[in-house]
């Protein structure tokens, strides 16, 4: 069965690294300040004891006052998984730093999220609309949307 | 070996004289006989065509395990006749920035040679429309001509995935030529002549039996030439949508498909009276065996459509330049040693040399000099 | 003396007769070599997730018929799964054991597609593609006989399956499963040394197991680069830790080696199939569980093995009777990513074999 690491166990070990990053933890996931983000990603997929190289999905969910997007990477070799997530406040304009340096398989979902959701990533080597064209007024996903 | 000379074999039907029906209405028979034989070639050609086209569908559709056409006529057979109404019914779109006279052109010129092949064919003793002596040389340089048709339909569409094919096609005949012409002159050498008449009078044994290796080179060299699979890349259907004849439609597109159809009929006519021994045969007419046998060459090229991949171009290249030009010169070089050195030995004896040779040489040259293509370059 | 030649960009537009659905690639292509591929997508978007906000979860079963719709029975399993996960429903033995059973029958139509559509890419000219479909008609005429439906079942429900089985479903399974064994050992006697296949497919757009981990792939095309990885052995759903059955791999992570992989698995899914005919037991078939289900809050992420990779259904409920948020992951758009890397410095004829051997359907690429 792949288990699922321990929240409470990973905010010690990100706080212990990188301190007043995590803002909540739940059973099996960790929610981090966004501008900490890619060093936490970073820790938990090159530290040799969680190795967690594996990225299953990322996506954005609209909660009304903040989007928060949702990391959930696991690793094959140890089989055991975790949910990594992060909130942006800001509805206008934003932006999150983009993790394809780090698991390549976020690149097509990352452009999906500024599709459908409007969240900008930085670094994103081809920040574009992925399934409507380039001219389409709004994102669909977003609560307010119709 | 003992060449055989027709002139003393009594099974032989009598030869038709080149001026066949004599003098009539005060002109000469020569024009009689380009006229009446001139119809019997286009006639022949086009029925062939749709007959081969009725095969095709329905033989390969059998060995895809469905039925292919059955509903037009009894047996589906009038299918073609059906293909060809719908066809001559569509409207001719030419693409806006298409060079118009060459596109207009290019499938005459394709389909032109195909025709004209047929001209040294004999569907008899001596029934053929000239019996140039140089028949064999006449063939092959005629053949290569629909070529530029292919390249001017490539060209004068104007579209990026025409090109591609027409590339491709013109690369894979020139390539393919070469073992082409050398396998027909292992046959030329044995039967003493080019006349494509004399080569069947020559063959009491079938050539087949003789040139094994030449057969098959031939066989392949000649599917490369008229796009037939495994070497149908030109015009692949999965890739390039449909190569050089994309932007074709309405009649002239018909043309394209009766030139594929009509060269695959010449390819298979040429292999008939080279290697399997023209109208030969007993009991039946002489031209009843041509068609027996033209059919049977066909089925062949059916049968090798419908089971093999396709070949990628870098490895057709390769095919033909490293495994079949090299085969061919060495089964050049042996069977010019057994005309030469042994002219009385009885062609029975040299049959089992030739397989075995065709054997090993094809097992050794599969197995150590022949690399499939290069891989993936560096970009 | 070198040529001077300039790359061009050709469209492979999204009609085009051998890409798997409507996926345009605008290649750079140097003469015949591909230097550079951008693909697009979002010809088939449908905006399913929008969608799930205003279905029931119930009601949503439908639409994730048409996601990928070569494989509908996976779909509709994946997301049932993560609905009971988060709903803690229980589900009786009877509906467990058929949905084993038509998961695993839906793997078969979905590897014999595959193949068949791998081998027509390579110019076989629908050869082996007609003898797949011949047999997939026999397994589209099993679903016909449980559903009523031939390609998109909405057969699964949330506790179980919708309906039981009628009697002559069984009595033809049997007649299927004893005659489909042959029937594999005929196309691997037919195409496994085939010298041209070998020649197209070895060799030809390799994944290493790094950058496919590093993409996130999964399915038979992360197994054939030589990682071990099968949900329904790591992570057991349903009641896949009953069965007995082998992951084959490949090694190398070229076209052939995927070819490979997906015989292998339709093989291994022929063993499962026997093992859980034997032991299907009476009873209901669908736990009771009100249609307008309404889940505790919370959020789950289920997934399984489906015919693509790792299909994933990440919920988040606030307890009314339509989901939060219902995501998606689809394996075929995660599959892809790799694409580009793999293709450069291959011909056009390549490109085509390997965008074909990754084996995706665009309905589940674009939702």
């Amino acid at each position: 069965m792949t288990v699922a690491l321990s929240g409470k166990e990973i905010a010690r070990q990100l706080e212990e690294k990188f301190p007043g990053s995590t803002v909540q933890t739940d059973e099996s996931s960790a929610l981090v300040q966004d501008k900490s983000l890619l060093q936490t990603a970073d820790f938990l997929k090159n530290s040799p004891e969680l190795g967690l190289n594996y990225l299953n999905f990322v996506t954005a969910v609209d909660y009304f006052d903040y989007f928060e997007v949702v990391y959930r990477i696991s690793s094959l070799e140890h089989n055991h998984w975790f949910t990594l997530k992060t909130r942006v406040y800001d509805r206008e304009d934003p932006v999150l730093p983009s993790v394809v340096g780090i698991w390549k398989g976020a690149d097509f979902q990352e452009r999906e999220i500024y599709d459908l959701m409007g969240i900008k990533f930085e670094n994103h080597p081809n920040m574009k609309r992925i399934f409507l064209w380039d001219g389409f007024p709004g994102h669909p996903l977003r609560k307010d949307y119709l | 070996m003992v060449l055989l000379d027709p002139a003393v074999n009594p099974e032989l039907p009598n030869a038709l004289p080149p001026d066949w029906p004599g003098d009539m209405l005060g002109i000469s028979g020569f024009w009689w006989h380009w006229l009446i034989f001139t119809l019997i070639i286009i006639i022949f050609v086009l029925t062939m065509v749709m007959a081969v086209i009725y095969i095709e569908r329905r033989g390969m559709a059998r060995m895809q395990s469905r039925l292919g056409p059955n509903r037009t006529g009894p047996f589906g057979i009038f299918q073609p006749v059906a293909d060809a109404v719908k066809v001559l019914l569509k409207e001719n779109i030419v693409p806006g920035t298409a060079d118009k006279l060459v596109h207009w052109l290019a499938p005459v010129v394709a389909f032109a040679p195909a025709l004209l092949i047929f001209a040294v064919i004999p569907f008899g003793n001596g029934a053929l429309l000239a019996d140039l002596n140089i028949g064999i040389l006449y063939v092959v340089a005629v053949s290569s001509v629909s070529t530029v048709g292919v390249f001017m339909a490539g060209w004068g569409s104007s579209n990026k995935y025409s090109l591609l094919g027409a590339m491709r096609n013109v690369a894979a005949v020139v390539s393919y030529e070469i073992p082409l012409v050398l396998a027909v002159v292992g046959v030329i050498l044995i039967a003493g002549s080019l006349s494509m008449n004399q080569i069947v009078l020559a063959q009491d044994i079938p050539f087949i039996l003789l040139q094994p290796l030449g057969f098959f080179l031939f066989f392949t060299a000649g599917c490369a030439e008229i796009n037939r699979s495994p070497f149908d890349l030109m015009e692949a259907d999965s890739e390039i949508v449909a190569g050089f004849h994309t932007e074709y439609s309405g009649m002239k597109f018909a043309m394209f498909y009766l030139v594929e159809y009509a060269e695959a009929v010449a390819v298979a006519a040429i292999i008939t009276t080279l290697f399997l021994g023209g109208w030969r045969g007993p009991l039946l007419p002489p031209w009843f065996w041509f068609v027996i046998k033209v059919v049977a060459v066909f089925f062949l090229m059916v049968w090798t459509r419908s089971t093999l991949p396709r070949v990628r171009i870098d490895q057709l290249m390769a095919f033909a330049w490293k495994f079949l030009l090299p085969v061919a010169l060495i089964n050049l070089f042996v069977t010019a040693v057994q005309v030469l050195a042994w002219p009385d030995t009885l062609p029975w004896v040299v049959v089992p040399i030739n397989f075995a040779v065709m054997a090993v040489l094809i097992l050794l040259w599969a197995k150590i000099f022949y690399k499939v293509g290069w891989g993936r370059l560096e970009v | 003396m070198a040529l001077r030649t300039e790359p061009f960009v050709l469209n492979m537009g999204p009609v085009h007769p051998s890409t798997h659905g409507v996926f345009r690639m605008r290649a750079t292509l140097d003469g015949e070599v591909v230097l550079d591929i951008e693909p697009v997508f979002g010809y088939l978007h449908r905006g399913v997730e929008k969608l799930a906000e205003q279905r029931t979860y119930t009601g949503f079963i439908p639409l994730t018929d048409r996601m990928d719709y070569l494989a509908s029975m996976s779909n509709n399993l994946g997301y049932c799964l993560a609905v009971e996960k988060l709903a803690g429903v229980k589900i009786p033995e009877r509906g467990e054991y058929l949905r084993v059973i038509m998961a695993e029958l839906q793997r078969l139509a979905s590897h014999l597609v595959a193949v068949g559509a791998f081998l027509n890419d390579c110019g076989a000219y629908f050869t082996p593609f007609l003898y797949m479909f011949r047999e997939r008609e026999k397994i589209v005429d099993l679903f016909e006989m449980v559903s009523g439906q031939r390609l998109t079942y909405n057969y699964m429900r949330i506790g179980g399956v919708s309906q039981d089985i009628p009697e002559e479903f069984l009595p033809a399974m049997d007649k299927f499963l004893a005659t489909m064994p042959g029937f594999i050992d005929e196309i691997d006697r037919l195409l496994k040394e085939n010298e041209i296949l070998l020649a197209r497919a070895k060799g030809v757009g390799v994944l290493s197991s790094e950058n496919a981990i590093a993409c996130g792939v999964s399915g038979p095309v992360l197994r054939s680069t030589g990682i071990k990885w099968d949900i329904r052995k790591a992570d057991p759903y349903s009641i896949y830790d009953r069965f007995d059955f082998e992951i084959p791999t490949g090694e190398a992570g070229d076209c052939y080696d995927r070819y490979r992989v997906r015989v292998e698995e339709m093989r291994q899914s022929l063993h499962i199939l026997n093992q859980a005919r034997k032991d299907i037991p009476e009873g209901p078939v669908r736990a009771d569980v009100s249609h307008l289900v309404r889940p505790p809050a919370g959020e789950v992420y289920g997934r399984i093995e489906a015919p693509k990779g790792e299909l994933g259904f990440y919920l988040v409920s606030d307890n009314s009777i339509a989901p939060y948020r219902c995501h998606v992951r689809p394996p075929s758009l995660i599959n892809l990513t790799p694409l580009r890397e793999m293709v450069r410095g291959w011909k056009v004829q390549d490109l085509i074999i390997i965008f074909g051997s990754i084996d995706i359907t665009m309905g589940e690429v674009d939702r």
